[in-house]
C-alpha cells in the first residue's frame, strides 16, 4: 500500500510520541502510588508529587490521547476512503505546533513551576509558558480537525450519493466534537489565563474559568474514547473472523455521543457553588442519555463478537466465547476493554447521579472510576490498535504476538488491582490528590490494605506499559514482513440497504448542538457579566 | 404503532435493545429527579458572590462571626473560612439529627471540604460562597477534609467535626 505511505509516516510519528510520553507518564505513576502512602520516607516530597501528577495528567490527559487520536486519524481517513492525505505540509504544521506546544508546556511542568494540575485550577498560577504550550497543543488539532473535515468533502464530491465508510464517519464525528468542546478550555486559556499569567488581567473569575472548563471536561473524554469505539465497530469484528452486527447502529452511536457529550459538562461542577441546581439537573438528564450510545455499542459489539465466535464453529449459549482469537492481540483487547467498561460504567453511574455523587465527590473512588474507564477500556484499545496497525504502517510484523498478549493481560489485571480498591478508598473517605496521609489513625489504618494493593497494581502496570514500547520499537527492526499490509474495515451483517441522509453528514447535527449549547451554557456563562463577581488574584502553588 | 427505530435499525432485537437502553436512562435520571424533589435534596448550588480578598471586612465571614448559631426554628448555621491550611474554626460540634447549614467562603484559592461518611461535601471557590444543608443522623468524632488540591501544604488541611448528643446542646 505504498499510495499510503505518507499517511503511514503520519501515523506512526505522532503515535511515537503518544506512546513515548506515556512510557514517561507511567513511571511516574509508578513513583506517585509509592509516594502518597508515606511507605519510603525518603521519597515524601510534595514539591516532586504535585508536579509529578501535574505532569503525568497533563501527558497521559492531553499528550497521549491528542497525537494518537491524531496519527489514528490520519490512516484511518486515507485507508476507509483509499484517498491520500489533503495538504500534507500543513498535516505536518499541525503535529510541529502540537510538538511545541507540548516543549514549552513540559519545560515548567519538570522544573515545578506548572504544578496546578492538568485541570488548571485558577487561581493557583503556572508559569505563562505552561499555558502557552497548552494553547498551542489545543491550535495544532483544529488542523486535524480541519484534514478530516475536508479529506471527507473531497471524498463526497468524488463518490456523490455514496454512503460515508463507518470509519471515517466516526472520524469526522470526533474531528467535530473535538473542535466544538476545545474552544470552553481555549476561551479559558486565551482569554483568562494567558493574559492573567502575563500581567495583562490583574484578576480572574473563577467560576468563569471553572465553567468553562467544565464546556471541555466531560467530551474531551469522548474525544478520547473515540478511536477506541472506530476500532471496535470497524476493526475489531473483522480481526475476530466476523462482521459488524449493524453498520447503522454504530453511526446512530456516533451522532448520539456527538450530540450529547457537549452539553452535559456540569456534572463536573454538582459540588461547585456558582451554578444553579436547574442548570445541573438538566445536564445530569443529558448525561444519562450519553449512556445509551455506550450500551448500544456494548451491544453491537458482544453481538459481533458472538457473530464472529459463531462463525468460527462455536456453539451453545456461551460456546462462542471461547471460539474467538484470544491470540490475536486487537480482539484481546476489544474483551478486556468491554470488560473494564462494564465496571467502569457502573461507576459512572454513581458519579453522574446529581444526589449520590455527593458520597464520592472528590475522592479516591472518582481517581478509580476514570482509570478504568480511561486508561483500562481506552488505553488498551490504543494498544490493540497500535499491535493492528504497526505491521500495516512499517510492513514488519509484529516482533512477538505471544509479548503483546502477554503485555495487554497484564495491563488489564494491573488496572483491576490498582482501581478496584481505589473505589474502595473513596468509599471509606480518602480524598483524591493528596501526597501523604497526615489523617486520623482510625481513618488511615482503614485504608492500609487498598493502598498496598494499588502499589502492586502500579508495579504491573509499569511492567506492562514498558513491553507495549519493546514490541512496538522492536518491530520496526523485525526481518519478518507483514502478511497483509491491507487495513480491513468490517462488513455489516446487515447490508446497508438505505442510509438515511442525516446519517450520511453532520450538518443537521452540527445545528442541533449549537442549539443545545446555548440553551444549556448560554445563560450560565451570561450570567457571571450580570452578577456582580469579583475576581481572584494569582496564588503561587 | 410502528416502531420509529425502524427507519434507522433493521434488526428486530437491536431495536428492542435500543428501547430498554433509553427507558434505563429514562428510569434512572427520572428517580433522581423525583429524589430531588421529594426529600428537597439538591447539590450546594446557591449562587452568592462575595470579594475572597476583603472577608475580614465583610460581616458574616469577620473573625469574631464564625461559628454556630441557633435560629429560630432550632436549626444551625455554622459560618466558616477556609484558607491555606486550615478550616475556621477548627473544631465544629453540631448536636445529632439537627439540620444544619454550612456556610463557607474561601480567603485564597480553590478547597473544599468533605466529611468521610456523610454527604456534607462542597467546593469552596474564592469570589462565591458554598451553602450546604444536611444533617447528621450518627453521633461521633468525623474528620473534616480538605478534598481539593490548593497547594503544597494541602494534604494537612483538616480539621474536626464532632456530632454530640442533643442534650449536649452545640458550641465551636
Amino acid at each position: 500500500m505504498s499510495n499510503y505511505a505518507k499517511a503511514a509516516n503520519l501515523g506512526l510519528t505522532n503515535i511515537w510520541v503518544a506512546f513515548a510520553s506515556f512510557a514517561v507518564a507511567a513511571l511516574l505513576g509508578l513513583y506517585q502510588v509509592v509516594e502518597r502512602i508515606d511507605l519510603v520516607p525518603a521519597l515524601k516530597s510534595p514539591e516532586l508529587y504535585f508536579g509529578s501528577v501535574s505532569t503525568h495528567g497533563v501527558l497521559m490527559g492531553f499528550v497521549l490521547t491528542t497525537f494518537f487520536i491524531v496519527g489514528f486519524g490520519y490512516y484511518t481517513a486515507s485507508t476507509s476512503l483509499k484517498q491520500e492525505v489533503w495538504n500534507k505540509p500543513l498535516a505536518w504544521f499541525g503535529f510541529w505546533l502540537c510538538l511545541i506546544g507540548v516543549v514549552l508546556a513540559a519545560v515548567p511542568l519538570l522544573t515545578g513551576n506548572a504544578s496546578v494540575l492538568y485541570t488548571f485550577y485558577p487561581p493557583l498560577m503556572a508559569h505563562p509558558s505552561f499555558y502557552i504550550g497548552a494553547a498551542l497543543l489545543v491550535v495544532g488539532s483544529w488542523v486535524w480537525c480541519l484534514e478530516m473535515v475536508v479529506m471527507l468533502a473531497i471524498w463526497k464530491k468524488a463518490h456523490p450519493g455514496e454512503t460515508v465508510p463507518l470509519a471515517m464517519y466516526g472520524t469526522t464525528a470526533n474531528a467535530i466534537l473535538w473542535f466544538i468542546t476545545s474552544l470552553g478550555v481555549a476561551s479559558e486559556v486565551l482569554f483568562q489565563l494567558i493574559p492573567w499569567s502575563l500581567g495583562i488581567i490583574d484578576t480572574v473569575d473563577v467560576g468563569l474559568a471553572r465553567t468553562l472548563f467544565s464546556w471541555t471536561l466531560h467530551a474531551i473524554v469522548y474525544f478520547w474514547l473515540f478511536p477506541a469505539y472506530i476500532a471496535l465497530y470497524t476493526l475489531v469484528p473483522k480481526a475476530a473472523g466476523g462482521k459488524l452486527f449493524s453498520d447503522q447502529m454504530g453511526r446512530f452511536a456516533f451522532i448520539m455521543l456527538l450530540v450529547f457529550s457537549v452539553p452535559i459538562g456540569f456534572h463536573h461542577l454538582y459540588m461547585d457553588p456558582f451554578q444553579a441546581a436547574g442548570w445541573k439537573f438538566l445536564h445530569m438528564t443529558g448525561t444519562f442519555m450519553v449512556a445509551v450510545p455506550t450500551l448500544i455499542t456494548g451491544f453491537t459489539v458482544i453481538a459481533s463478537l458472538e457473530v464472529a465466535g459463531r462463525m468460527r464453529g462455536g456453539k451453545g449459549l456461551f460456546g462462542w466465547i471461547g471460539a474467538l482469537p484470544w491470540g490475536n492481540p486487537i480482539v484481546l483487547a476489544a474483551l478486556l476493554a468491554m470488560l473494564m467498561l462494564i465496571f467502569g460504567g457502573f461507576g459512572g453511574m454513581i458519579n453522574a447521579s446529581y444526589s449520590m455523587n455527593a458520597m464520592v465527590h472528590n475522592t479516591q473512588w472518582v481517581t478509580g472510576h476514570f482509570h478504568l474507564i480511561f486508561a483500562g477500556t481506552t488505553v488498551i484499545m490504543y494498544f490493540g490498535a497500535a499491535y493492528y496497525l504497526w505491521p500495516k504502517m512499517t510492513g514488519k510484523a509484529l516482533s512477538s504476538v505471544k509479548l503483546a498478549n502477554t503485555q495487554l493481560w497484564l495491563w488489564f489485571i494491573g488496572m483491576l488491582v490498582l482501581t478496584l480498591p481505589w473505589h474502595q478508598l473513596g468509599i471509606a473517605g480518602q480524598p483524591r490528590r493528596i501526597s501523604s496521609t497526615p489523617y486520623d489513625e482510625s481513618l488511615v489504618q482503614s485504608w492500609l490494605t487498598s493502598e498496598a494493593l494499588m502499589i502492586i497494581g502500579g508495579l504491573i502496570l509499569f511492567l506492562s506499559a514498558l513491553m507495549l514500547v519493546i514490541v512496538l520499537f522492536k518491530t520496526h527492526g523485525n526481518s519478518l514482513v507483514a502478511e497483509n499490509r491491507e487495513v480491513e474495515y468490517a462488513e455489516s451483517l446487515h447490508p446497508v440497504q438505505r442510509m438515511p441522509h442525516l446519517m450520511n453528514s453532520f450538518g443537521f447535527w452540527v445545528g442541533l448542538i449549537v442549539v443545545y449549547m446555548v440553551a444549556s451554557y448560554g445563560y450560565p456563562i451570561l450570567q457571571f457579566f450580570l452578577l456582580e463577581t469579583h475576581g481572584t488574584v494569582p496564588w503561587s502553588i | 404503532m410502528r416502531d420509529p427505530f425502524k427507519a434507522i435499525c433493521d434488526d428486530e432485537l437491536e431495536r428492542r435493545w435500543i428501547w430498554i437502553s433509553l427507558i434505563m436512562a429514562f428510569v434512572m435520571g427520572g428517580l433522581l429527579g423525583v429524589y430531588a424533589v421529594a426529600s428537597n435534596m439538591h447539590p450546594p448550588s446557591n449562587v452568592e458572590t462575595i470579594d475572597s480578598s476583603r472577608l475580614h471586612l465583610s460581616e458574616e465571614f469577620a473573625e469574631d462571626n464564625l461559628g454556630i448559631k441557633e435560629n429560630a426554628d432550632g436549626s444551625l448555621t455554622v459560618t466558616m473560612v477556609a484558607a491555606r491550611y486550615g478550616f475556621y474554626p477548627p473544631v465544629v460540634e453540631v448536636p445529632v439529627n439537627t439540620p444544619v447549614k454550612f456556610r463557607v467562603a474561601s480567603a485564597d484559592v480553590l478547597h473544599g471540604f468533605h466529611v468521610p461518611f456523610t454527604n456534607a461535601t462542597t467546593m469552596i471557590v474564592p469570589g462565591y460562597i458554598s451553602e450546604v444543608n444536611t444533617s447528621f443522623p450518627t453521633e461521633g468524632e468525623y474528620s473534616f477534609l480538605c478534598n481539593e488540591y490548593c497547594g503544597l501544604g494541602h494534604d494537612s488541611m483538616w480539621s474536626r467535626l464532632v456530632v454530640v448528643p442533643k442534650s449536649a446542646g452545640g458550641n465551636s
